[in-house]
């Protein structure tokens, strides 16, 4: 369950990549449906739960082209990217529902997930926040001369934050290997792309600086791979680049929206581009695998993502006396809970 | 107007929405404040009623929201700029502390930025640790910048009206947890003076001073203390700058005992600044030491019971009341 992906290094468009891929996308949908059980069950910590859902490809896609230590950070939606990049997707789970278990003992969630060993740099839930340290991530690669990469997965909105361009500024000036990455789901919460730019033709900007850069559709996470390796190839040697995927966010910001403000037929056409659906076609179509087969494999991606609300559900959520943990380094002086300092001060005479 | 049933959040929709009818001038730009309606629905359906003109909804670009705030308030419009959550303060602190609090006393009294920043925080949400803190001690720590936090229906609605009249750039933050607070008011009552705290309760006992959601929880300890027969005072400050010292000094010389609480970090917080000062004005009268309730010092936690338990709430209040007051029969 938590071994890390695979690096994929097929040619474009060859048919053994494309049910790794899927596979991926599959368990990506699957676990943010279950991500959508475990609020309506009343188990998650709070309601602010991004879902990837529609936007498989771009994290399938993308992560096959890194490689173990690679570095990374990634938005508030950012569950899928985490699993293409190996997360076990039951301590994602716990920590979705806020419990010890979890990646980050529950002091995380969905909006703040990371782990170190797989180069997760960290969620963040400050849109653009997380984007800048990729810069840093590259100079520390090149400095360390690791040959990794380090990419920043964002959602169109960030591109409203003058951060990015900073960043990319900065990666382009110092030859830093660092791909931005661009999933434009065409939504930032209740904002369409062309209600918040005059320009929603986002890789020039990106060209602008001097990066690489392109769009590509998410729809056919072939081809989502095939850029993403193409440009990571360049990343590697010291070109940054930055990648659009164009998607569409299925439904609403968080569990709690509706999207009443999209139009239904603009849904159902959005919803038409579904890259978990048209790599399940292309596989039969091509013969790769039989309909049957692909049955058997969802069922086990169900199986799988089943047990971690199990697993979830099981767990408790943090001990109080960890609430003082990790502000500060192991071995500091750790912060003095209120009720003692009060105690400490009334106790004289 | 009569007695009417009333949300926190509609009072500061109506307040908008009043203040817009009043002064053309009023305009509000903010992410998702138009045809989203607001991320907490305050804003819901004025862009219906005053129009994509006056109703402006942004792309995400925290500090340009602010400083065209300040641009647009110093060239003539009365601004209110919306921070979806106050944790992203610090984004925009560079036009809120070294633009819009200093231009006034920079450029020699010449102009005033008579802007309004409406934002909201506070913990209840399992929001996690960008998304729940109290940063009120951000902005009090900036000279220029005013300061008003309400707690209840009617302050939400009267303190928004008269921030908008205002002269200096008012911060207004909002709590997450009271939108959906339901109370009876008649807004067309006269208003409490800005810059005047309010009593929530008299009692001979202590001064407990507070603001936001506290005064609620502040009020349920107050019960509980009151079973026990220890009677409070409850002071709400509705605006933390000005700061009405008076009411508070007053109170503490008839009682002789204080305690602050505040959702924010204890250290360099609210909290601390208001026990500085009454310890320093007040000593004379003060029988115990000036008693912090406060937030831990630490981020806020995703898990619900780390969350509720790094900030006050009515039992630790009611607790460290108690031993404050039973402190005194050791004596
Ligand atoms: C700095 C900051 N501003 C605003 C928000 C509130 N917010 C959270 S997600 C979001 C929309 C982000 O859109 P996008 O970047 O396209 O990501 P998506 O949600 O579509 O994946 C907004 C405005 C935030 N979390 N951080
Ligand atoms: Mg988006």
């Amino acid at each position: 369950m938590n071994q890390p992906q695979a690096v994929h290094r097929a040619d474009a468009g060859s048919n053994s990549d494309l049910p790794q891929l899927y596979r991926m996308m599959r368990r990506i949908r699957t676990f943010e449906e279950r991500v959508g059980e475990l609020f309506v069950r009343g188990q998650s910590a709070g309601s602010m739960l991004h879902l990837s859902i529609g936007e498989e490809s771009a994290a399938a896609g993308v992560c096959a082209a890194m490689r173990d230590g690679d570095r990374f950070t990634t938005h508030h939606r950012g569950h899928g990217i985490f699993l293409a990049r190996g997360a076990d997707p039951a301590r994602m789970m716990a920590e979705i529902g806020g419990k010890e278990a979890g990646y980050c003992h529950g002091k995380g969630g969905s909006m703040h997930i990371a782990d170190m060993g797989l180069g997760h740099l960290g969620a963040n839930a400050i849109v653009g926040g997380g984007i800048p340290a990729v810069v840093g991530a590259g100079l520390a690669a090149r400095h360390h001369k690791t040959g990794a990469i380090s990419a920043a997965f964002f959602g169109d909105g960030a591109t409203g934050q003058g951060i990015l361009y900073e960043s990319m500024n900065m990666a382009a000036l110092w030859s830093l290997p660092c791909l931005f990455v661009c999933i434009n789901n065409q939504y930032g919460m209740g904002t369409r792309i062309d209600q918040a730019t005059a320009n929603p033709r986002l890789h020039e900007r990106a060209q602008a600086f001097g990066l690489a850069a392109e769009t590509v559709d998410g729809l056919d996470v072939e081809a989502v791979a095939e850029a993403g390796r193409r440009l990571v190839d360049g990343v590697r040697d010291g070109k940054p680049a930055f990648l659009v995927i164009d998607c569409y966010r299925f439904y609403g910001h968080a569990r709690k929206d509706k999207s009443p403000y999209r139009d239904p037929g603009e849904e159902e056409t959005g919803r038409a581009k579904d890259p978990v659906a048209f790599a399940r076609a292309a596989l039969i179509e091509r013969k790769v695998l039989e309909e049957s087969a692909l049955d058997t494999l969802d069922a086990e991606v169900a199986a799988e993502m089943d047990a971690t609300i199990d697993f979830t559900v099981a767990q408790h959520e943090p001990p109080l006396s960890s609430m003082f943990r990790d502000v500060y380094a192991p071995g500091e002086p750790e912060p003095e809970p209120v009720r003692t300092r009060i105690d400490r001060i009334l106790a004289r005479g | 107007m009569a007695l009417q049933e009333m949300t926190y959040r509609d009072a500061l929709r109506k307040a908008l929405a009043d203040s817009m009818t009043e002064n053309p001038d009023v305009i509000i730009l903010g992410e998702e404040v138009g045809r989203y309606g607001g991320a907490y629905a305050v804003t819901k359906d004025l862009i219906k009623e005053f129009g994509p003109e006056r109703v402006i909804d942004t792309p995400i670009s925290e500090p340009a929201i602010v400083g065209a705030a300040v641009g647009a308030a110093m060239a003539g419009l009365r601004p209110v700029a919306e921070l979806m959550y106050v944790d992203f303060i610090g984004m925009t602190m560079d036009q809120l502390a070294n633009q819009a609090a200093k231009i006034r006393y920079m450029f020699g009294g010449q102009i005033g930025v008579p802007m309004v920043l409406r934002t909201q925080g506070g913990t209840g949400r399992s929001a996690g640790a960008q998304h729940s803190q109290s940063l009120e001690a951000y902005v009090m720590h900036t000279p220029g910048l005013r300061l008003a936090m309400p707690a209840t229906v009617a302050d939400a609605y009267h303190l928004l009206r008269q921030a908008l009249t205002k002269p200096d750039p008012v911060v207004f933050i909002e709590h997450k947890a009271l939108y959906t607070l339901k109370e009876m008011v008649d807004l067309d009552a006269p208003a409490p003076d800005w810059g005047k705290a309010a009593i929530r309760r008299q009692g001979r006992d202590l001064v407990i001073v507070t603001y936001s959601r506290q005064v609620h929880y502040v009020m349920e300890a107050a019960k509980k203390l009151a079973a026990e027969g220890i009677e409070a005072t409850v002071i709400d400050l509705r605006t933390l700058s000005p700061l009405d010292f008076d009411t508070i000094r007053t109170h503490v010389e008839k009682t002789g005992r204080a305690m602050v609480v505040s959702e924010g970090v204890m250290t360099a917080g609210v909290a601390a600044e208001l026990a500085a000062r009454i310890s320093e004005e007040c000593f004379d009268f003060l029988e115990d030491p000036v008693i912090r309730v406060a937030g831990e010092d630490i981020p806020i936690s995703v898990s619900t019971a780390l969350e509720t338990g790094s900030v006050p709430g009515p039992q630790l209040i009611f607790e460290s009341a108690m031993k404050l007051l039973s402190s005194r029969e050791a004596v």
